[in-house]
Parts: C-alpha cells; structure tokens; sequence
C-alpha cells in the first residue's frame, strides 16, 4: 500500500473488514450447525440428497467467504488478483458454450491473454478511461477483424457477437468490482476497499433472502416458463438489501438514505440480471455454467447478479460521490 | 538410479496432470459407470494429441495408477523425452505398427490385461480429421473383448479438446473438456466382428454431448 498514507485509517478499514468477515463467518458457523444438527436426528443409513447438496453448498460459501475475506484483507492487489482469477473462469465458462469456429482460434486466445490481463492492468493502474473502453470500443472493433481475416463466413455474427458477449459479461463488468476502489472520494481515502464488500454483501444477501422469501410466499411468476422467481420474492429481497444496505451504511461514504438507494439499486439489477443469465442457460440446453465450484454450477452462476450489478454500482458511485 | 528415474516419472506425471487440470479444468462424468478400481479398457475419440493425458488426467488416483495407455511405438520412441514420458510417466503400452515387425501388437495388449493392467484405448487407430465424430473401429476392441470377455469394455467421450487446441494452431484455448464415461459393453455370443464394432462406435458416439448451436436452432 501508499506508504504515505496516514497509518490510522487503515487500521481502521482492516478492522472494519474484519469485523465484515467475523460477521459472516458467524452466519456461516450457524448454517454449519444447524446441518450438523439435522445430520446429527436424520437416520445416517438412509441417503439425504437436500442434506448433501446443503452441506456442499455451505462448504463453497466458507471457501468463498475465506477467499474474499483474505483478498479484501491484503487491499487493492488482493481484490485484483481475485476478481482477475473470477474473471478468467467465468470467461471459459462462458465461451465453453458460445459459437465458434477455427477461424476464431486467434482471436478468442486474445479474449483471454490479452484483452483480460489488459483491462485488470487498466483497472490497476486506475486508468477509467481505459478500461471502459478497452472491451467495448477496442476489443470489439479489432476481435472481429482477426476472426474475419482467415476468411470463414459460416455464423460470422453469431460467432463474434457471442464472443463480444463474453467479454462483456465476464470481463468488462466484473473488473467493474475491483475499480470500485479506485473511486476517489472525498474523506473516503484509503476505505474504498469496504466498497467492494459492501455491494458483494447487499447483492448476495438480497439473492438469498429472495430465494427464502420467493419459496415461502412467492405466488407471481416475473418470468413464467424460464425462471421460479416471483415479484414477491424479489419485493422481499430487494426490502431486506435495503435494510442491510442501511445497517451496512457505516462503511460507505454515501450516508444512511444514500446507502439504502444503492443497496436497493445494486440488488434489483442483480436480480433481473439473474434472469437473464437464466436465459442464456436455457437457450444453450444446460442447467449450470460448468461444474468449478461444487454444489454451487460455476463461477457464472455465483456471480451472475454481482456481475450486472457491478457496472452501475460503479457509475453510480463517480456519478454521486467521487470528487 | 532407478529410484531418481521413477522420481522424476512421479513427478513429471503430476506437473503434466496439473498442468492439464489448469488449463481446461477437466471433468469427469462418471454417466454410466462409477469410478471404482476394477480391471477394464476404456476405449475413446480421438482428435489431437492432448486426448490421452486428458483421460489419464481425470481418472481418480487409483484407477490412474493401473491404468495403461496403448499408444504407437514410432510416435512415443521418437526422441528420448518422448521416450520417457511415454513409457515411464504414462506407463504405456507401445505398439509397433509396421507390419514387417514379428511381435503382434495384440499379444503385447493380452499380456498388458494379463498382469491386471486397465487400458486406454483410441479404436479409430489415429486422429480424427474429419467433420464426422467419428472413424470406423479398427478390429483391435473387438479382439480384446473377444480374448477377455469378463474385462469391462467402456466408452468415454472427450469432449472440446478440438476447439482447445486445433491442429496447426499454438496458442491452445483454456475452455472447459469434459471426459464422459458411459456403460460397459461386452463381446456378445457369436457376435460378429462388424456388429460389435458398430454397437461399441454407437455407445461412445451417444455421450457426444449437443453441440452448442443445436439446442437454440431447435427452439428458432
């Protein structure tokens, strides 16, 4: 870290971010007993399927949890490295199963080792102007050229429109996390790094708590015949972001009604973000993304509201706060 | 020098399964039998170089241990790397494929199953460069089955390895493959040679998952 900054805010961000982490990690030790609990009454001969995907599942969200944890702990490079890690998988996730063709060999091995190591430098370097418009001017300019010049015409669009995608998605907005701590914001200096955390939370938590709420009472289908979701899950989910957005507003410099707007925001486009992926998944015939992240589908599925999230969190913020 | 020998094969074995791990984040699916440790041959497609550390790469540590890839002489004795990597990390079984050579390669492959060895084979007898998923069988599955009938005959679908690395590209392309494996198939009674080949060149072409264009142009 700057050298020069003056020791006692950062102490201060380490402590609040592990307050942050000891918070969850005590939900997480909760969840953990009670499945050790319902494990402990069920009958171990007989196979208890919802038991074993609920214990993966706490399982991925403890090394998730750890991960982040560390990452936000160790400051800027940290975040970078591990959003530049998220960004890489859900990249060969994604064009696992998009259209392609040789013709594409080159500029698809761009997508990955250059366009992606290029955009995190960008973000590192705290360079905006940039990194918004190295994947949506550059890339997707020059990446079609390459393609087109070995001459294969067959699904040309296809082809480099989903290519495009790809980077959009995994890419593009996910480095939009990371740059959340690049934002300058006035008396803010040397905190940003709980932004990071704060949008994760409130668009996770709000996730969860619209699953929990949409099985319980959840009765008007946004999207009949591609998605379980209902507007009363989602009002719900969205109602508790906002609450948490609120508790949480202590680590923002956006105040306690600000804190609770971006948290509602950020955890409603996630939300129908959600949709959309869910979209894609059923247009191209799989249930998840890959298999990387066990009882969870892949990174795409973890991150799918964080990653539509992300970009408007983003602008929202330089929009509203930085100065 | 021996034991240093056998250390670097350990060694080189695990850079090479990590490496490949790393790269395409390589998957079993286990569809139509479990993983467990039981003598049997698994016969796959085969479109580049990269198909036989893939299927070694995912088979558990166990299985990996017994398991023995039948692969050509000329290609693994070529340079002296080769020539250790091909018999020693990956313990294959080397066949020589000239005709004028007196040892058939079916009673190396016989003697191979007789010490208890499993093995991996690729029954199109070389790389598939065709739009077709597959090529005809050579007779070698069928020979197999019919001198050890009890020995468990498996199909396994390497799935994106062409997309990963084309022939004539450098660059390979970090996707996801995916290895399915599917039931067991047996030399039935009297069944004839072209019949058994036919079935077994089905049951490994039924894994092939869609591909990805199929599903969409369904529902347009």
């Amino acid at each position: 870290m700057n050298p020069t900054m003056p020791e006692l805010p950062m102490d201060a961000t380490t402590a609040d971010i592990l307050l942050l982490v000891l918070g969850a990690c005590g939900i997480m030790l909760g969840l953990t007993l009670l499945g050790e609990f319902v494990r402990m009454r069920s009958d171990p001969r007989t196979p208890n399927p919802v038991l074993e995907t609920y214990t993966t599942r706490v399982n991925s969200w403890w090394a998730i949890i750890i991960l982040v944890g560390l990452a936000l702990i160790s400051g800027r490079v940290g975040v970078i490295i591990l959003f530049m890690f998220a960004s890489f998988s859900a990249l060969r996730e994604f064009l696992t199963l998009t259209a392609k063709a040789q013709a594409d060999h080159l500029s698809l091995a761009l997508a990955f080792f250059a366009v992606l190591p290029l955009q995190y430098f960008f973000v590192w370097m705290n360079w905006p102007e940039l990194f918004t418009l190295l994947i949506p001017v550059y890339a997707f300019l020059l990446l079609p050229i390459v393609s087109a010049m070995r001459g294969n015409t067959k699904r040309y669009l296809i082809r480099v429109a989903e290519t495009q995608w790809a980077l959009m998605i995994s890419v593009y907005c996910l480095s939009h996390v990371p740059a959340l701590m690049m934002v300058p914001i006035e008396g803010f200096t040397g905190r940003s790094v709980l932004l990071v955390a704060f949008l994760v939370m409130v668009v996770q938590l709000g996730d969860l708590l619209e699953y929990f709420f949409g099985r319980r009472i959840g009765k008007t289908k946004v999207a009949p015949g591609l998605s379980p979701k209902t507007w009363e899950g989602i009002a719900c989910g969205v109602g508790c972001s906002i609450l948490i957005g609120g508790l949480l507003s202590w680590i923002t410099p956006f105040g306690l009604i600000g804190a609770m707007a971006m948290a509602g925001i950020a955890s409603l486009v996630g939300m129908f973000g959600n949709l959309v992926f869910a979209a894609i998944k059923r247009d191209r015939g799989v249930k998840d993304w890959s298999h990387l992240i066990p009882g969870q589908g892949g990174f795409v599925d973890q991150l799918d509201s964080v990653i539509f999230a992300a970009p408007i969190f983003y602008h929202l913020t330089v929009w509203g706060w930085s100065g | 020098m021996k034991f240093l020998r056998s250390l670097a094969a350990s060694f080189t074995g695990h850079t090479i399964r990590l490496f490949v791990r790393f790269l395409t984040a390589v998957r079993a699916d286990w569809k139509g039998i479990e993983p467990i440790p039981k003598q049997r041959v698994y016969f796959a497609n085969h479109t580049s170089n990269g198909d036989m550390p893939m299927i070694w790469a995912v088979l558990p540590p166990t299985l990996r241990r017994s398991v023995r890839p039948v692969a050509a002489a000329d290609y693994w004795l070529k340079n002296p790397i080769r020539a250790f990597v091909g018999p020693e990390v990956f313990n294959c079984v080397l066949v020589d494929r000239r005709p004028e050579v007196k040892d058939k390669p079916m009673d190396k492959i016989v003697a191979a199953l007789d010490e208890g060895a499993s093995l991996i084979i690729f029954p199109e007898g070389g790389r598939n460069m065709t739009e077709d998923p597959l090529l005809p069988f050579k007779a070698g599955l069928y020979n197999m089955g019919l001198a050890r009938p009890e020995i468990d005959l498996v199909p396994a679908w390497i799935a994106n390895l062409n997309t990963i690395m084309p022939k004539g590209e450098v660059i390979p392309l970090p996707l996801i493959c995916t290895v399915t494996f599917g039931a067991p198939i047996h030399v039935q009674d009297g069944e004839s040679k072209d019949a058994f080949l036919a079935r077994a060149s089905k049951s490994l072409a039924d894994l092939r998952p869609d591909a990805p264009d199929t599903a969409s142009e369904v529902i347009a």
